[in-house]
């Protein structure tokens, strides 16, 4: 920080550790006890059935042992494992692609003079408005096959009705279709306040040099908008990854699990039929894996690509 | 064309009627998108039963509040929300008091441990709610916490602290430290500045990390469809479930509910909406 501050407060440990306390204690408890819990019981064969647990007054001795990695390799074996896993990043792939290119779009658009420009602008973030579970609930209700709106439109104009939710690869384009019209109004916002950062002047002085519109977009407006767009990709990979509410809500994972993505199905394997906590944990924590390789694959990726482009 | 305001669009050529027309046209069907499902929400929450499980397409059909009076004097309705307002209302107090105090020190202070401290601030953002949730829930069943409000609450936390803290610490880095500096020639403690001086003027980043917690506790489905049971006990998300269940379609009910839920959310939300954006990347790309 500021030399000042480095000077007379570099002694203050004691203030600082005392302000930070609440955090590493609620992280410590809550975040880090779970972790390593979570690291153990991934390495036993830990169920609802034997774990051990008070009823009462009588307590019952916890009866699972350890075993080693098998759980992980159970999950490298399984072939639902890999299906999901390609799943889980189409979907990522698909929704933050989507999310940005058409959040590109309309923060575009939003940028430039144009009339009701407040009013579109209130619009187009309303779906944001709404908490996530109500919306999908919405989109349930819209995609019904009897009473939904989506086919009540196809039925006026005399075609039939589609299974939105009911036909494997239907339910994966819903689920998608979803998210996106969740997820876009964020990053129209973020990409907007990205634009409107970008000095007028590049763009007056790349007119005078004759340069199309596509060239001032490739040359000017991507790469200054690269440190915005950066953030969306990344916070947005990582949100859509542990996207829960609108697949768990919207199907159900269903049909037949066409739509369960990792984190859904973790929550699924821990949480229906006979708890299975140790295959809970190692899921998670598989997953937890991915994402950091994937931020830190990103984050490699960007400051390489920042160097060729200076 | 790429002019990015009305003093510079003088400048520049005017668009012509075309690109006009092609651009109103984008951003109407885009808004129509936007707008439709929500529009379709308040308009379903006003028809009777028979009009919601029937096929044709109406805008109207015999509008009545029966669904709204059913939903807030027939169901548990207004105890969900007032669960949900309780456990949102607790965690967004709780949350910002340490997260401001956190954002604070590292900020503010080079101690032993603020690198450590920071790593796991950014690491704990990206933790699935799968990694956490079992070893959670045994945690807090152990503590007598399952299917308690606090424990939800402290389940909250883990989620919106660690966000809300860098997100302050990014405000807090906005804040002269000659302010700090000021304060301590005047006698007063590191804590009596911050109390003091930095947190009246923080109000703002307060403000926006306030509602961010909010709105994790609010909106969130997995914690609370696992931790809670029993009617009495449920907040909104897992509450609504019960309306539309695997056996049971009650759409009207649904409907008035999310419409009760939304509004004043979603009002809240359309005025905050701008800095929380702020807050979110520049909370990442400092990062």
């Amino acid at each position: 920080m500021r030399p000042f501050t480095r000077k007379r407060w570099t002694s203050a440990h004691w203030y600082a550790w005392t302000m930070v306390a609440p955090v590493a204690i609620v992280m410590g408890v809550l975040v880090g006890y779970p972790l390593v819990r979570g690291v153990y019981l991934s390495l036993t064969d830990a169920n609802e059935a034997n774990v051990g647990r008070t009823i009462g007054m009588n307590e019952i001795p916890a009866t699972y042992s350890f075993v080693g990695l098998d759980n992980y390799l159970q999950i490298m074996q399984d072939d639902t494992f890999w299906l999901r896993l390609g799943w889980t990043a189409l979907w990522t792939l698909a929704c933050v692609f989507l999310h940005v290119s058409i959040g590109l779009g309309l923060a575009m658009l939003l940028n430039r003079r144009v009339r009701f420009r407040g009013v579109y602008r209130m619009l187009l973030v309303l779906p944001w408005a709404a908490p996530a579970f109500v919306s999908t609930f919405i989109w349930r209700y819209l995609l019904n096959h009897d009473f939904g709106l989506a086919n009540g439109m196809l039925r006026a104009a005399g075609l039939p009705a589609v299974n939105w939710l009911d036909d494997p690869t239907m339910a994966k384009i819903s689920v998608i279709t979803v998210n996106v019209w969740l997820g876009v109004a964020f990053n129209m916002v973020a990409l907007l306040g990205g634009l409107q950062s970008i000095p007028g002047e590049l763009y007056e002085a790349s007119r005078v040099d004759g340069a199309s519109a596509w060239q001032q977009f490739r040359n000017i407006t991507l790469p200054m908008l690269r440190p915005v767009s950066q953030t969306v990709i990344l916070i947005g990979t990582i949100w859509t990854f542990n996207q829960f509410p609108v697949i768990f809500l919207l199907t159900r994972g269903g049909p037949d699990s066409a739509t369960e993505i990792l984190v859904t199905a973790a929550y699924r394997d821990a949480f229906t039929g006979i708890r299975d906590y140790s295959g809970a944990a190692a899921n998670g924590l598989v997953i937890l894996a991915l994402l950091v390789i994937m931020a830190w694959a990103y984050r490699r990726s960007l400051r390489k690509h920042g160097e060729v482009w200076g | 064309m790429s002019t990015r305001d009305g003093k510079k669009l003088r400048e520049g050529k005017k668009r012509s009627v075309v690109a006009s027309v092609g651009l109103h046209a984008a951003l109407l069907t885009a808004s129509a998108i936007s707008l439709i499902p929500l529009a379709w929400l308040a308009l379903t929450s006003f028809k009777p039963k028979g009009a919601w499980i029937s096929s044709d397409v109406r805008f109207f059909d015999q509008p009545t509040l029966d669904n709204y009076r059913y939903v807030l004097t027939e169901t548990s309705f207004p105890r969900w929300l007032l669960n949900s307002v309780l456990v949102a209302g607790m965690t967004m107090v709780i949350g910002v008091l340490i997260a401001a105090s956190t954002g604070y020190a590292i900020s503010r202070f080079r101690f032993a441990g603020l690198r450590t401290i920071l790593w796991l601030l950014l690491v704990t953002q990206m933790f699935p709610v799968a990694v956490l949730i079992v070893p959670l829930y045994n945690l807090l069943g152990r503590l007598g916490l399952i299917n308690q409000y606090p424990g939800l609450v402290v389940a909250y936390l883990t989620v919106a602290v660690p966000f809300s803290a860098w997100m302050m610490k990014g405000y807090f880095d906005t804040i002269p430290t000659e302010i700090d500096q000021a304060g301590q020639i005047d006698g007063l403690t590191p804590f009596g500045a911050f109390f003091r001086l930095i947190l009246p003027l923080a109000k703002p980043g307060l403000a926006v990390a306030a509602f961010y917690s909010f709105i994790t506790a609010w909106g969130e489905v997995a914690y609370a469809t696992a931790f809670m049971t029993g009617d009495d006990h449920y907040t909104l998300a897992p509450g609504l479930q019960q309306f539309v269940s695997q056996t049971r379609a009650e759409w009207g009910w649904l409907t008035a509910a999310a419409v009760l839920i939304t509004i004043p959310a979603g009002a809240v939300f359309l005025a905050v909406q701008r800095h929380l954006v702020t807050g979110l990347t520049a909370g990442a790309s400092k990062s």
